[in-house]
Parts: structure tokens; sequence; C-alpha cells
């Protein structure tokens, strides 16, 4: 069961129409590294994690829906201004021919999302390798994200974000670690 | 200072920065659950976090649906600004 709260995680602050940078950020809403992606991977993961991990991956997995209404929050407020022509301009014609004003899970490249981006393997030790994997990815493409960009409100958002990750990714390990301890004094797996 | 006339910012302001550190003591006590001093810290700020909202709520209207909120007369779910319109 999930309740939503009427709030932002964090503030994201657009006083313009930047399509270019729009474009871009895409890649963090439907890419492959992207907040959809981590979200889907980690609640999808739950159902066969052992036990110790499910609360982190339940609620670094809410978490990152909070992340992709941020990312969904930028996009919406850096887009809507923006005509028919200005889109074509800024090489946003085939989303507009298809999608207009609307939002869509698709990557910087114009790519729709996939659930082959994620993976579920059923081995903790796997799926936790992967998790902290995605999240340096994600933490790398926000810093690539923050160097395209000289909107420094823009910015302070995705430092945020890049900040998220580094968390995420440190929790990961610590619960690598858990996992591995239980291993070797079970010696089940 | 009088609370009823903090203006939205300042209050959604402090509810986001509670919440982050529940956020961040919640992560934490998931891998590190025997740490009694976070346990602590964490309903500590629990705590702090329902008269925060309660405030918020009072001036902006149910922050949570489904019941994690009461609403006033009529139904105030429907009303802007959603987030993303802020
Ligand atoms: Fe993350």
């Amino acid at each position: 069961m999930w309740v939503y709260e009427k709030k932002l995680q964090y503030p994201v602050r657009v006083g313009k129409c930047d399509l270019r940078m729009a474009k871009f950020l895409s890649e963090q809403y439907g890419g492959a590294d992207g907040e959809l992606a981590a979200a889907l991977r980690y609640l999808n993961q739950r159902y066969t994690i052992p036990e110790k991990v499910i609360g982190l991956l339940t609620d670094i997995g809410t978490e990152e829906f909070a992340h992709l209404e941020m990312i969904a929050t930028m996009i919406y407020k850096l887009t809507k201004d923006a005509t028919p022509q200005q889109m074509i301009e800024a090489g946003m014609g085939p989303h507009f021919a298809a999608h207009d004003h609307a939002l869509f899970y698709e990557n910087a490249a114009g790519v729709p999302f996939t659930a082959a981006y994620i993976q579920a393997k059923g081995d903790p030790v796997a799926d936790l390798m992967e998790d902290i994997a995605a999240e340096e990815k994600a933490r790398a493409t926000y810093q690539w994200l923050i160097d395209m960009t000289d909107d420094v409100d823009i910015q302070d958002s995705l430092k945020f974000l890049r900040e998220r990750e580094i968390v995420h990714a440190l929790r990961f390990r610590e619960a690598l670690e858990m996992i591995k301890d239980d291993r070797e004094t079970q010696k089940i797996f | 200072m009088n609370e009823m006339h903090e203006s939205s910012d300042h209050l959604l302001h402090d509810l986001m920065a509670v919440d982050f550190v529940l956020l961040e003591l919640n992560l934490y006590l998931d891998t590190h659950p025997n740490d009694a001093q976070a346990v602590r810290q964490f309903n500590e700020f629990a705590e702090r976090r329902k008269h925060l909202v309660a405030q918020y709520e009072k001036q902006f209207g149910p922050l949570m649906n489904f019941g994690h909120s009461l609403s006033p007369q009529p139904w105030a779910w429907n009303n802007g600004p959603w987030p993303w319109q802020m």
C-alpha cells in the first residue's frame, strides 16, 4: 500500500522555458539508470530478497518515486510554455508529434522505457550488486546533467538528487555486507 | 512568532527539513537497527513532524490521501496547487 503526500521531497525552482535541458533530463525520467528504473527495480526485488533488507529496498524504492516526481516537475515546468516551433528547434519535434506537452517515459534520445533495463536475479548478492551499480550510474548521470546547465536553481535540485544516490549506494553496500555475514554464518547458500 | 502567520514557503520548508531527517534516519536504521540513540532521534522527529503537519494542514489543506488527513467541508483534496504547480 502506498499513500501520497501532496508535496515534493525537495524544492524544484524553474523560472524559464529550457527545452534543451528538459530533453537531457528525460534520461533520469525514462532512461536505463533513471528514477523509474530505480523505483521499479528495488520494489520488485523485495519479494525474494532476504528478510533483513526488505525494509531498505521498500524505503529506497519509495524514495525513488519522490525523485521521479521531482524530475517530472522539472521537465513539466521547463516545457509547459513551449510553442511547437520551439519544440522542433530543440529537437523535441518527434516528442511533440506523439505526445504534445505530455511527459513520456523515454530517455534523452527519445527511446521509450523498457523493463529490460532492470534485473531481478533472485540471488541476493547479484541483486544488491546491481543496485549499487545502478546508484553509481545515476550519480554519474546527475553529475553530467549538472555540468550541462548553468541554471543554478536546476543545479541545486540536481545536486540534492546526486547526493541521494551517494547515500543509497552506501546503504546498499551495508546491506550487501549484512547478507554476506549471514551467508558465512549460516552456510546455506 | 505567531505560527498561523508563517508563510506557505516557510512551513513547507520546515516540513521538508524534518522529513529529510526522518528519511535519513530511517535508511540508516534499516542497516543499523541496534543504534538506540538513532531510534530515539527518529521517534523524536516523528513527534515533531506530527505538529508541523497539523499546522501545515490547518492553512493549506490535506497533505495526504486515503484518510491520513482530515478534510474540511467541502472535500478539499482536489484543490491545488499540486506539487508541480507550485
Ligand atoms: Fe537512488
